[in-house]
């Protein structure tokens, strides 16, 4: 089953409107993704750490977010720092290692972890749902707001079904092996998965054009934005503002 | 005195499984306003199909849906009709798809125009009525089988149907939970229909009795639905009986 438990919560962040939180997770990700300067991603990704300090999150799960993501940037350093290039070289052990490898693993590294507190700390804390119909509100396409609302639903419906066939496979005594039984067991669970969701999906469909659907969700909760939420987005866009501006100082 | 058309009403309805030569439902007449019926058959017989044929989900070969004496064309009349007539299906996983009991039965209100304030209003209520106090914030996936039909009820009860269709609502249901929609579906002002294999269930909700037969819909005239008590081994579970 697919979480929120990030979304679970009542801090200031959790109870801010989804579009207050949008329109600064993306400011500061364009920040953070264009800039190359050490300064603004470095100040970014300890401003970002703050925010995420601040939406109290669960500290375990937390780690488990940031190890999962930094796999790919641990990949970054074995990588670059061996095959970068450049004149100036440290040396280690027996290698030398290029600087201006180093240089660029530090910064996607600041960059990627920065991003990832800002959305753990802006987005996270609201649901899939509110975000969606946020986006809505902030001139998305209805269309794509039903299509990412409804992907993420199905998601759920979809890997219900598999682990449903996957447990019938497996109480008539499938145990997996590098077989052709298995390949054509496994190609029989993902067709077969494909076609149940379908048949499932059509009819939800039937369900909710029954009780008066006609392609527009309405949010049973519509928030009206209020003054914390105005003092929020002014806040949190000052800082973005102020972090894109530092190169021009410095 | 001007007799009103009836609720609903079909008209030589014909239909037939793509891919299958001899049809399921042939010249099908029958009609219903207020009254509580109750449907019977063997699997397969085209129960469910009739019920959705009635709510515009599957277009038969010949033959006309009526609702207050108006036929229904298109989409747009369908429309109409799924205001006035609920349908609850087989299996009430398909029928939950918000994340919580309090959006699911909000869902139809606020389709049909309430207001967000409305729509709460009217889905509380609906979940009080059903003694579902308090499940507002639950989550839909996680309710057992019984809370899971009751609250796929009451999605189709908030937006105030003058005829419910109900498609085997006494399967899986443990007694109790069996019991109270027993009680729920006496109390409630709406007509009904109702399919199931359950003929104590069907004895205890409705006044008349269909069947389908060799593709046609009859009425069962010749049988009385009656209940009388009698004793086997596990006999307190639910349990069908030969007609």
């Amino acid at each position: 089953m697919i979480e929120e438990p990030f979304a679970r919560g009542t801090t200031f962040f959790h109870r801010r409107d989804a579009r207050v939180k949008l329109i600064p997770a993306l400011a500061i990700t364009l920040i953070l993704a264009l800039s190359s300067s050490f300064l603004v991603t470095g100040t970014g990704c300890i401003l970002t750490g703050v925010l995420l300090t601040l939406s109290r999150p669960d500290p375990g799960l937390l780690l488990r977010r940031i190890c999962s993501v930094n796999i790919f940037t641990l990949f970054l350093w074995f990588t670059l720092p061996l095959t970068y290039g450049g004149t100036k070289t440290l040396p280690f052990f027996f290698l030398d290692l290029s600087l201006d490898g180093i240089r660029v693993a530090t910064l996607i590294t600041l960059k990627t972890n920065g991003i990832l507190f800002c959305f753990l700390a802006l987005l996270a804390t609201s649901t899939v749902a509110s975000l969606g119909h946020g986006l809505e509100k902030l001139g998305m396409p209805r269309k794509l707001t039903f299509l990412l609302l409804f992907s993420y639903r199905q998601l759920f419906v979809i890997h219900q079904e598999y682990l449903r066939l996957q447990r019938a496979a497996r109480l008539r005594g499938f145990i997996p092996a590098n077989s052709l039984h298995t390949y054509r067991t496994y190609s029989h669970l993902f067709g077969m998965t494909l076609v149940k969701s379908w048949n499932r999906a059509e009819r939800v469909h039937q369900a909710m054009v029954l009780r008066g659907f006609n392609g527009t969700l309405i949010p049973l909760n519509q928030p009206e934005l209020r003054r914390e939420d105005y003092l929020f987005l002014a806040t949190i866009l000052l800082i973005s503002f102020l972090l894109a501006a530092i190169p021009f100082f410095c | 005195m001007i007799t009103l058309p009836p609720l609903i009403e079909l008209r030589n309805i014909t239909y037939s499984c793509p891919g299958r030569t001899s049809p399921l439902l042939k010249e099908i007449n029958f009609s219903s306003s207020k009254e509580r019926i109750g449907l019977i058959g063997p699997n397969g017989c085209g129960k469910t199909t009739l019920f959705q044929i009635i709510m515009g989900l599957l277009t038969p070969d010949k033959g006309e849906v009526l609702l207050q004496g108006r036929i229904m064309k298109d989409e747009k009349d369908f429309r109409l009709l799924r205001r006035k007539l609920g349908f609850l299906f087989q299996n009430s996983d398909d029928q939950l798809f918000s994340p919580t009991v309090l959006e699911d039965v909000a869902f139809g209100p606020l389709n049909l125009g309430s207001s967000p304030e409305e729509a709460r209003e009217i889905s509380v209520r609906t979940l009080e009525g059903l003694g579902l106090k308090g499940f507002e914030e639950r989550i839909t996936h996680r309710l057992s089988g019984g809370e899971k039909k009751l609250v796929a009820l009451a999605t189709i009860l908030s937006m105030q149907p003058d005829l419910l269709l109900l498609d085997e609502p006494s399967n899986n249901l443990d007694p109790e939970t069996r019991e109270r929609l027993i009680g729920i579906l006496k109390d409630l002002d709406q007509a009904h229909i109702i399919i199931s294999h359950d003929l104590d269930f069907l004895a205890s909700t409705c006044s008349h009795l269909y069947t389908i037969e060799d593709q046609k819909l009859i009425r069962c005239k010749a049988k009385q639905i009656h209940s009388h008590d009698h004793i086997h081994p596990y006999g307190d579970h639910p349990h069908q009986h030969g007609t």
